[in-house]
């Protein structure tokens, strides 16, 4: 247990005081700012003159004033930071020769991987949770709303989801960092991954379904349909379409699906408020609770791999 | 009181490769063990067997009366090892290095203070604890490997080449560390060099491994004898062990 924590006080202290984090950090904080500053000053002009709905707070992080979305952007984004946290965690160490100089210590083999992980997801946490204070506060300025009780759980489930999210493609980076012994190599095959599962496999899902034809006698809605359910089914298998729907639902309590079939607009959206009454927070997360049991189930897999590819490796190789 | 080290018919074979073939080796408590072998003798991965890093094939080993392979936790809070090629994280420096072997060892942070000022006096680092280990040059690192031993001050240390790389002086310097430790301190040394004359000097028992193959064991005077009969003692440890090697060899 000592050795675990000794692991990961080193881990959390050299990703801190390491320029890539830093860098990365930055860039983030600066991003998701200044979207939630633009989404803050267009809902201020949407709302001028009409009778202020509840969870306007949560439409920060809904609402797009510039380009997308935060939401979209910590989907689109977030894994990055847990691929560049972890794409070199083991096999640098491998490479200068200190992993064997470690597990030469009194510690078991998978405190090192523990370790590495719990110091990982630990600064995730810490950024995530950086960005949605200073959108907090962005939110006071722009908008003179603070965040309601029930605003704070759906954040702090929002916060959660994010993590399992963001920490998978860490547990994605660390698998890597155990497979190739090349730095470089691990890198690309973790930014390759997250391309392919992200972006290649959606895409290539509505590709599969557009070629579908109809079935004969079957009217152009059931056909229409059919073809949607068919794309959502197969494009699942990307972790980020998952995280998506979980957090479209937790931000947003007027979603009563996880599936986007019909896009509404921000004008559409606050006058169908007028008569459809936000679900509850444990409403929404039983309708998540298939992906986010699925999230934790893939981060697992990962980790087992993980775990069974380091223990078994000769050390003479490490 | 069970031996330091012991092994039975300790054998490793990495596919059809026999890298350590039915080895009984035995080391007393407080000995310098002088383990000696050309490149790729199996030296390592013995000690590595030992330290419970690697799975032997077949046969047993002994650590303290424990077996490495099941017990590896308290075998490595025994055993302190210095490898060849040791790695040091190269932002550190050498307090900070100490420290974090110190809190993987589990050893309460006051004490650890103190003793880690103590092992860089001993290796003459002292004036060296605040820069990064990036800067310290090949000798320096070594020292520093030293270091994490005294600092861990183990029961027994296993030193792997300690002083490959470094100057004749700084050469001296470590090798009389080394034997302090095990004069002063009990501590049982088990020590791959290549440096036969200091071997030959400091070691109170000698193994000769060739090709995976334990091929003498005994000290000097044993070793002697059994090569040369009665009238060998004025041979060297060198002689003795280069006509090991030449028997062995093609």
């Amino acid at each position: 247990m000592s050795a675990l924590r000794a692991i990961m006080r080193k881990e959390v202290a050299d990703h801190f005081s390491s320029y890539r984090f830093l860098i990365l950090f930055s860039l983030i904080a600066m991003v998701s700012v200044l979207m939630v500053y633009m989404a803050g000053l267009k809902i201020a002009q949407d709302l001028e003159g009409e009778v202020k709905q509840t969870f306007i707070f949560l439409m920060l992080f809904t609402s797009s004033g510039i380009g997308f979305p935060l939401v979209q952007f910590v989907a689109f984004f977030g894994p990055l930071v847990g691929l560049i946290l972890g794409f070199d965690s083991i096999n640098r160490e491998w490479n200068e020769g200190t992993l064997s100089k470690l597990l030469a210590q009194p510690i078991h083999r998978d405190a090192v991987i523990n370790g590495k992980f719990l110091a990982g997801a630990l600064v995730i946490a810490v950024t995530l949770l950086a960005i949605v204070a200073a959108i907090t506060g962005l939110g006071l300025a722009t908008l003179g709303v603070v965040p309601g009780m029930e605003e704070l759980y759906r954040i702090f489930c929002y916060l959660a989801i994010s993590l399992i999210y963001i920490s998978f493609w860490l547990g994605v980076a660390i698998l890597f960092s155990i497979l190739f012994r090349s730095i470089t190599t691990s890198a690309l095959a973790s930014l390759a991954s997250w391309i392919f599962f992200s972006f290649l496999v959606p895409l290539a899902a509505s590709a599969a379904v557009g070629a579908a034809p109809p079935l004969s006698g079957e009217s152009n809605t059931a056909y229409l349909l059919r073809i949607t359910q068919l794309e959502r089914t197969m494009s699942l298998i990307s972790p980020m379409r998952l995280y998506m729907e979980c957090t479209a639902v937790i931000v947003d309590p007027l979603r009563k699906t996880t599936a986007a079939l019909v896009a509404v607009g921000r004008d559409e959206e606050i006058s169908l408020a007028r008569f459809a009454g936000p679900l509850s927070l444990d409403q929404s997360l039983l309708m998540i609770l298939p992906q986010v049991v699925f999230l934790v189930a893939i981060l697992v897999l990962c980790f087992a791999v993980s775990y069974v590819v380091f223990l078994r490796r000769e050390i003479r190789s490490l | 009181m069970p031996p330091a080290v012991e092994t039975r018919e300790l054998t490793k074979r990495y596919g059809a490769q026999v890298a350590v073939d039915r080895l009984d080796l035995r080391v007393e408590e407080g000995e310098i063990f002088g383990f000696l072998g050309p490149n790729g003798a199996g030296k390592t991965t013995t000690l590595l067997m030992l330290l419970g890093l690697t799975e032997p094939t077949a046969g047993q080993a002994r650590v303290l009366g424990l077996d490495p392979a099941r017990r590896p936790i308290q075998v490595k809070a025994q055993v302190g090892y210095l490898q060849e090629n040791m790695g040091f994280y190269r932002d550190l420096n050498a307090l900070q290095m100490l420290d974090y072997i110190a809190e993987l060892n589990g050893i309460p942070r006051r004490p650890a203070l103190e003793r880690a000022e103590a092992a860089l006096e001993a290796v003459g680092l002292a004036a060296e604890a605040q820069k990064k280990i990036g800067a310290y040059s090949r000798g320096m690192r070594q020292r520093l490997g030293l270091a994490e031993i005294l600092l861990k001050a183990p029961r027994i240390a296993f030193l792997d080449e300690p002083t490959i790389g470094l100057d004749p002086d700084g050469t001296i310097r470590l090798l009389e560390v080394i034997e302090q430790l095990a004069r002063q301190k009990g501590m049982t040394i088990v020590l791959c060099s290549h440096l036969l004359e200091q071997v030959q000097r400091i070691s109170t028992r000698i193994g000769i491994m060739i090709g995976g193959r334990l091929v003498a064991q005994g000290t000097m005077g044993e070793l002697r004898t059994a090569r040369f009969g009665l009238g060998g003692s004025e041979y060297t440890l060198e002689e003795i062990y280069l006509k090991y090697f030449r028997e062995a060899g093609p």
